[in-house]
């Protein structure tokens, strides 16, 4: 089953900046693992339980409780630039 | 042709709980930036989430407090998006499985109540704040983000309300309203001003009449209940004229300039399956039995309703019940201070829903930001009560008390407008006003009371406006019957 991909769509939602070339290149491998996809889609479920986690428990909680957070000095060495404690990135305000 | 507003909101409450949704950092707010941060809220790689107790508890009582069914079972997603403020790149948030859905709240507004269909309650985790700089500190031109990242993990509730709401002035009263319900829930500190309670609404317009929903705005940054009100009236407004002309409206996402007064685009709105959402592999579902969600039922405070429903059972009439619970922030714990320390209730409700929300209002300040003591409006309705302050000296007094030149008594001093109560000052000045008078006097002693109000005003004008009129007009009417 053919499956119609914007392919430039999918990678503006992923942030990459691809040729025409790469586009088709990988629009062909989407394709064929969302036709995969839709082949296990035809696998008949009906007497399997919905299930949204392979583990069998839940609620696994924490108490409201606070713990020591790292030093913030230690942290900002490791971004590429920071500003009076903060983090600096590029401008990031999408004007689309 | 007449246009019908719909209007939906979304409701974003930040809890108060101590440590973060997913790990140990503080939650509070206004530490100095990047001191609350550790690997899971940076999103550094291998740390696991683990979802705060306190939290689920508290969405729950939010859920409840709003006549929501609590899922037995529900689960947390992805939504993936691409943000600075956003380590992870995806929100840990809930999505077909929301921990409350189908609830209600009823709103009153001018005397009349209209319910607003909850649509759903979600837990989520809120992002880091950005600071744009350069280029004059305007976002469309900003040089380069800054980035603070502890608010990136704060629990975050939202709540969104059907498309049930038709005017400006419904949604301010439903947005104020709702506050005073997490407020007195004791969940959040709700305030808009620190962001923890935030709104966007979805305004569309139709043909009155119609059925089907029109192109949605998304309507974002509105910091206060009457940045709200503007703002919807403005894009309502503003969709009326583009229909009118006979052109679409786009779907999209505009975002309210406070100082213009106008709505602008933003960027064209991601469509729901842009998130890509996915159920979150690193959380097993929450799971809420019948006893637990009773058990946090049982927790449940006095809630607005019923609060309003108590002080109009003592006497006060409902309209200053509704503003003293759901009005400005904290004239509700003012008032039942005062009260319970001797204050004539109709008293201290009408000078706090009159005075001091006009006071507030026109001054865009708070309760808290003011000198106003529970203390001071006991010694102040005890002055008039007394009859040492005029109601209208009473305004002055409080102008002053709000402003922080101290006690009502001390303002009443400094402004010398203690009532003159003394009876034989006040008989002088009585006296000697009928003595240039004598026409007057005459009159009223053959019966016409015409020149009464004439002498009344002579007699407050001789005290210097201190005389308490009550007086003046006893002596009045004894001096006219001898």
């Amino acid at each position: 089953m053919p499956i119609d991909i914007d392919i430039a769509h999918v990678a503006r939602l992923a942030r990459l900046g691809l040729s025409d070339a790469e586009l088709s290149h990988y629009q062909a491998q989407l394709a064929v693992i969302l036709d995969h996809a839709a082949r296990v889609q035809e696998i008949d479920t009906e007497d399997v339980k919905p299930t949204a986690h392979p583990l069998s428990m839940v609620n696994a909680f924490r108490r409201d409780e606070v713990r020591p957070s790292l030093d913030r000095t230690e942290v900002l060495e490791q971004a590429p630039e920071h500003e009076d404690g903060y983090f600096r990135v590029p401008p990031h305000l999408e004007t689309q | 042709m007449s246009w019908e507003p719909v209007i939906g909101i979304e409701v974003h409450v930040e809890l108060k709980t101590n440590s973060k949704m997913f790990c140990g950092c503080r939650a509070d707010f206004g530490a100095a930036p990047n001191t609350n941060i550790c690997p899971v809220c940076l999103a550094l790689p291998g740390a696991l989430p683990v979802p705060n107790e306190q939290a689920i508890e508290w969405i729950v009582r939010i859920g409840l407090a709003l006549n929501c069914t609590i899922a037995p079972e529900s689960i947390f997603h992805r939504k993936n998006y691409f943000y600075a403020d956003l380590p992870k790149n995806y929100q840990i948030s809930q999505y077909d499985q929301p921990v409350c859905t189908t609830g209600h709240l009823d709103v009153d507004l001018d005397g009349e109540t209209t319910r607003v269909a909850i649509n759903r309650v979600h837990q989520e985790e809120d992002t880091g704040k950005s600071i744009h700089v350069g280029g004059g500190g305007r976002i469309h031109s900003a040089e380069a983000t800054l980035l603070d990242f502890n608010r990136a993990g704060v629990p975050l509730v939202e709540i969104v309300s059907e498309p049930d709401i038709h005017s400006p002035a419904q949604a301010r009263a439903y947005a104020q309203q709702l506050r005073s319900l997490v407020e007195s829930l004791g969940v959040s500190d709700a305030k808009l001003e620190e962001g923890s309670m935030r709104f966007d609404a979805n305004v569309s317009i139709r043909p009155t009449g119609d059925e089907e929903l029109g192109a949605k705005v998304e309507v974002k940054n509105m910091n206060s209940f009457r940045s709200l009100e503007r703002a919807l009236a403005y894009e309502i407004d503003r969709q009326t004229e583009v229909r009118e002309s006979g052109r679409r409206i786009p779907q999209e996402t505009r975002h309210w300039d406070e100082a213009a007064g106008i709505t602008q685009s933003m960027r064209s709105k991601e469509g729901s399956s842009d998130y890509r959402y996915f159920a979150e592999p690193d959380l097993v579902p929450i799971v809420i039995s019948e006893e637990r969600r009773e058990e946090i039922r049982a927790t449940l405070p006095e809630l607005p309703h019923e609060r309003i429903a108590r002080y109009v059972e003592s006497g006060l009439d409902p309209h200053a019940a509704s503003v003293l619970v759901s009005g400005e922030m904290g004239l509700g714990a003012l008032f039942e201070e005062a009260v319970q320390n001797g204050a004539d209730p109709k008293q201290v409700a009408n000078w706090l829903t009159g005075e001091t929300t006009a006071y507030l209002r026109k001054r865009e300040t708070t309760i808290e930001r003011t000198a106003l003591t529970a203390a001071h409006l006991v010694q102040m309705t005890g002055m008039l009560t007394e009859g040492r302050l005029s109601s209208s000296a009473a305004k002055d007094v409080l102008a002053g008390v709000l402003e922080g030149e101290g006690s009502p008594e001390d303002v009443a001093a400094a402004r010398d407008l203690i009532q003159m109560s003394d009876t034989g000052a006040i008989e002088s000045a009585v006296d000697s006003v009928l003595a240039s008078n004598p026409d007057a006097l005459e009159k009223l002693r053959g019966g016409d009371m015409k020149p009464f109000g004439f002498l009344v005003g002579q007699v407050m004008r001789a005290t210097g406006g201190k005389a308490d009129p009550k007086v003046v007009n006893e002596i009045l009417r004894d001096r006219a019957a001898r």
